[in-house]
């Protein structure tokens, strides 16, 4: 018997936005299996991972924590992947921020009352990222290098910068020899919110992606960026510049990378360490692709893999769970979203079946 | 052939009979009880307006679609056609009006994927040759897709069917980029596969053409059938009224234009191709004044896309001066800037180039009238008077669509090609270049586009068509030239020019026009 793939016709403007949370629940049932087959009481592990990060202020604020540079990043990433400009190297811009933030931070470290020091850190931070995605865009711009690989090598680069910093001139030197920077002074670390670790930089970090829906909803550049990603030749057509487009993004998404580099290291680590970040700016592709590339799917979709990320610690905690699986369970979720995105848009035929809704998957099919 | 030996025996079954097929798509009826009869060896044209339903027919008959209800009889027999194989087992064969080629891959493995049983590569090759040559379908088997114009895209999917020697050669729109000498042996070739016993359904808007090659007609209107005849005893404005449900508006007569100023003016423009086989414009020169139309004939692929490019700025010269707006150098400047100037354009690509398919008319109309049609304020798009120019364009140019907040995608390529035009004639351009205004688009709607041509050169404009239908060049411009291997002849009183003397011209395939022709059209005054 032949099977073939059909792609369903009549598929909703809606539909992006209805398989999200079928991913969601799909992940939670296949989660329980996995738990039971490895012997922990599925519904207590459950419990421990999904529900009860939810059910303290103080949780909730470490979940809004580790959501903020999920989203900021997402969202500036996002607006690149709609032009087809694949940057996946913001774990390295993070990273430069970060740098560029510390060195502010220790160079004027002796003045603990200057009121200036956290905006020139931040902006540091943002040019900081904007230069490390610049390399792949001048690269892709001026010789057509293929930036996905160009921004991800450069990661390896940031942070074996940041590792050679720590570990040499930018030591503590009263740290006894650790592997990392002084404390930041009070003026150098973000004001903390209602006595949690929450920042302002957190709150920053949701606004942004509000931002840059208003920006992509109604400018003309963020039309521009929408147009180039969906057809390159009606955008040259149209007077839109490729590679303007291909920097603006880049620097978009470098430059909220750096940024949220910084709002870490000033915000809950407080100074340079060779870690500062468990993976946000990969884990902000998964979460800007389950937020359906639009900044406002992003929030709930950083939101929901930065409770991935509580709950794996909470469950270890509390019944013993291992910690590869928090990873499990972000890889089921990535997974069943793109299943359910593939059913929604495809069915499998089997041959001599037809349906009304259904044309072959041909290229360029005849319509009247 | 044993087919029409056992047909003569006991009076010759129908090849193809269709019974009452209909086909419904959500609330939309697309075939209504549509009756359909052809005999073995016969031409049977397939009329109507874009959106009458004649895709969706053929698409039943070639098992892409299948009908909700209905009958399809193959040579007496009923039989269930569930997809193209097996159309293709029956001896249907399908040249489409849209290609499905695979554009990264050659022109041999096209031909080979569109095969149920193929053969060697070389043998192929080989026949491919020859059965180009045999119907003047020139082509190197070894070239990508990506490199060849649409015109050279059409033959491929010709060729493709005429390689598994059908029974049923269904034909969608296939003379559009062909000379009329080429129209002529194509059509020769037809009535040849007819003889032969071969029945062919012929799908055109050219009604001049189905008059001169078929012997039956079915017309189609609003998915019903309103005709059935035989197109030869019929007049062409009676089967275009029979088409449209009304008399077509008669073409505003071309006065001979008053030599204006010149608007547009291209000074020795040569310029070599961006894409590898692409064709290198020489010493193009060309001046176009205001309120006259000027027409470039050519079959595609002579460098008429790298023209448009480099009019629409979205190729930029090195020399300002090659491309003059108006008395302005602009040949460095870029899209943008030009149109900001007053040069619109209109490329022959509609899905992707023209037009963004995944985008609603209003983002449509935003993307090339933002500046001339005032639709930023600050930097932000205003919304509502985008939707307001897009519905403008709707209406004054009878785009048939839900409303300004349809994906382009979902409009019929004659909407959309109509859509396109009407945005940019509203834009009211000092210079307006159009290519190919009328590719695939039904009569109803070429009348609309042509009429909005000739409106914008009575109104000043200078206008440009670029086109390979020479009976639309002939009817809407002022003066004509020919573009054969980038070069670009000069340009002649359009009255004074016949089409033959156009045809040898353009020279049939690639290759330099011959001397003959040269001389012919150098006469012709």
């Amino acid at each position: 018997m032949r099977i073939r793939i059909e792609s369903r016709r009549s598929a909703s403007r809606l539909l992006p936005w209805i398989t999200p949370p079928f991913a969601v629940a799909a992940t939670v049932v296949a989660s329980a299996v996995v738990f039971a087959a490895m012997g922990y009481a599925p519904a207590r592990t459950l419990f421990a991972f999904f529900v009860a990060p939810l059910l303290s202020v103080q949780s909730l604020a470490e979940l809004a924590l580790k959501a903020g540079p999920l989203v900021m990043i997402a969202a500036g990433l996002a607006t690149g992947f709609r032009a087809n400009v694949w940057n996946i190297g913001a774990e390295g811009q993070l990273t430069m921020g970060a740098i560029a933030a510390g060195g502010v931070a220790l160079a004027f470290w002796d003045d603990d009352t200057a009121r200036w020091i956290l905006p020139a850190m931040c902006v540091a931070a943002v040019l900081g990222g904007m230069v490390w995605a610049a390399i792949p865009a001048f690269l892709k711009t001026r010789f057509g290098v293929n930036e996905i690989l160009t921004s991800l090598m450069l990661t390896y680069v940031a942070s074996l910068t940041l590792t050679s910093l720590v570990f040499g001139p930018w030591k503590d030197p009263e740290g006894f020899n650790f592997p990392q920077s002084r404390m930041f002074n009070d003026a150098e670390t973000l004001p903390a919110v209602a006595g949690t670790r929450v920042t302002i930089g957190t709150i920053l970090s949701f606004l942004v992606p509000l931002g840059l829906w208003v920006v992509t909803r109604y400018s003309i550049v963020g039309f521009e960026i929408k147009a180039v990603g969906l057809a390159p030749a009606a955008a040259r057509y149209a007077g839109f510049s490729e590679s303007r487009t291909v920097w603006l993004v880049l620097l978009l998404g470098g430059g909220l990378a750096g940024l949220a580099g910084a709002f870490e290291v000033a915000g809950p680590i407080g100074q340079l360490i060779p870690q500062i970040t468990p993976g946000y700016g990969f884990t902000a592709i998964i979460v800007a692709f389950l937020g359906r590339l639009h900044p406002l799917g992003i929030i709930p979709a950083g939101l929901l893999v930065a409770l991935s990320y509580l709950g794996g610690e909470a469950a270890q905690v509390d019944t013993g769970l291992p910690r590869a699986a928090t990873g499990l369970v972000q890889g089921m979720l990535l997974f069943f979203l793109l299943a359910s995105d593939f059913v929604a848009r495809y069915r499998l035929a089997f041959a001599g079946t037809h349906s009304a809704d259904v044309r072959p998957a041909r290229p360029k099919a005849a319509a009247t | 052939m044993t087919a029409i030996a056992c047909g003569m025996r006991d009076g010759p079954p129908p090849r193809l009979q269709l019974r009452g097929i209909t086909r419904r798509f959500g609330a939309m009826t697309a075939n209504d009880a549509v009756d359909l009869t052809i005999r073995p060896g016969e031409i049977h044209a397939l009329l109507g307006e874009n959106g009458a339903g004649k895709s969706t027919l053929v698409k039943i008959v070639y098992g892409v679609l299948q009908a909700d209800e209905g009958q399809i009889l193959w040579e007496g027999a009923p039989v269930t056609i569930a997809d193209p194989h097996a159309a293709r087992r029956l001896g249907i064969g399908m040249v489409f009006q849209h290609f499905s080629l695979f554009e990264a891959m050659t022109v041999i493995e096209n031909v080979a994927l569109g095969m149920d049983k193929p053969g060697p590569m070389p043998a192929l090759a080989a026949r491919v040759r020859a059965m180009g040559a045999a119907y003047g379908l020139l082509l190197d088997p070894d070239r990508e897709v990506h490199t060849l114009s649409a015109g050279e895209r059409q033959r491929i999917e010709i060729l493709r069917c005429l390689l598994q020697s059908p029974r049923l050669l269904v034909m969608d729109e296939p003379t559009s980029v062909l000379t009329p000498q080429e129209v002529e042996r194509l059509f020769a070739t037809l009535r040849k596969l007819a003889a032969e016993g071969c029945s062919i359904l012929y799908i055109s808007h050219k009604l001049a053409e189905v008059q001169a090659l078929c012997e039956a007609a079915t017309v189609l209107r609003g998915g019903r059938v309103v005709a059935s005849c035989d197109p030869r005893r019929e007049t062409p404005s009676g089967l275009a009224a029979m088409m449209i449900g009304a008399q077509l508006k008669p073409q505003p007569a071309r006065k001979v234009a008053p030599a204006g100023t010149p608007r547009l003016v291209l000074d020795r423009l040569t310029l070599a191709p961006e894409a590898p086989h692409g064709v290198t414009l020489k010493d193009v020169s060309l001046t176009v004044r205001a309120g006259e139309a000027v027409g470039i004939a050519g079959i595609a692929g002579n460098g008429q896309n790298e023209l448009m490019l480099v009019l629409s700025g979205e190729r930029v010269l090195a020399r300002a001066d090659a491309v003059m707006l108006d008395g302005a150098p602009v040949g460095r400047l870029g899209a943008a800037e030009r149109r900001r100037r007053g040069l619109c354009c209109v490329p022959e690509e509609r899905n992707g180039h023209a037009a963004i398919p995944d985008m609603t008319l209003i983002e449509n109309a935003v993307l090339t009238a933002h500046r001339r049609r005032d639709l930023l304020r600050s930097g932000l798009i205003r919304f509502a008077a985008a939707r307001r120019f897009a519905a403008e364009v709707i209406r004054r140019f009878d785009v048939r669509t839900e409303g300004p907040g349809a994906l382009a995608g979902t409009l019929s390529g004659g909407n959309l090609q109509k859509f396109v035009v009407g945005r940019e004639v509203l834009q009211a351009p000092g210079v307006l270049c159009v290519s190919q205004p009328t590719w695939g688009v039904d009569a109803g709607a070429a009348a609309a586009i042509h009429a909005a041509l000739i409106e914008r050169a009575a109104a000043g404009a200078a206008v440009l068509v670029i086109s390979q239908d020479l009976d639309e060049l002939m009817a809407l411009t002022d003066r004509l030239c020919v573009i054969n291997v980038g070069v670009l002849s000069e340009p002649r009183p359009t009255a004074h020019v016949t089409a033959d003397q156009l045809g040898l011209l353009m020279g049939g395939v690639h290759g330099e026009p011959g001397p003959a022709a040269r001389r012919a059209f150098a006469d012709a005054d």
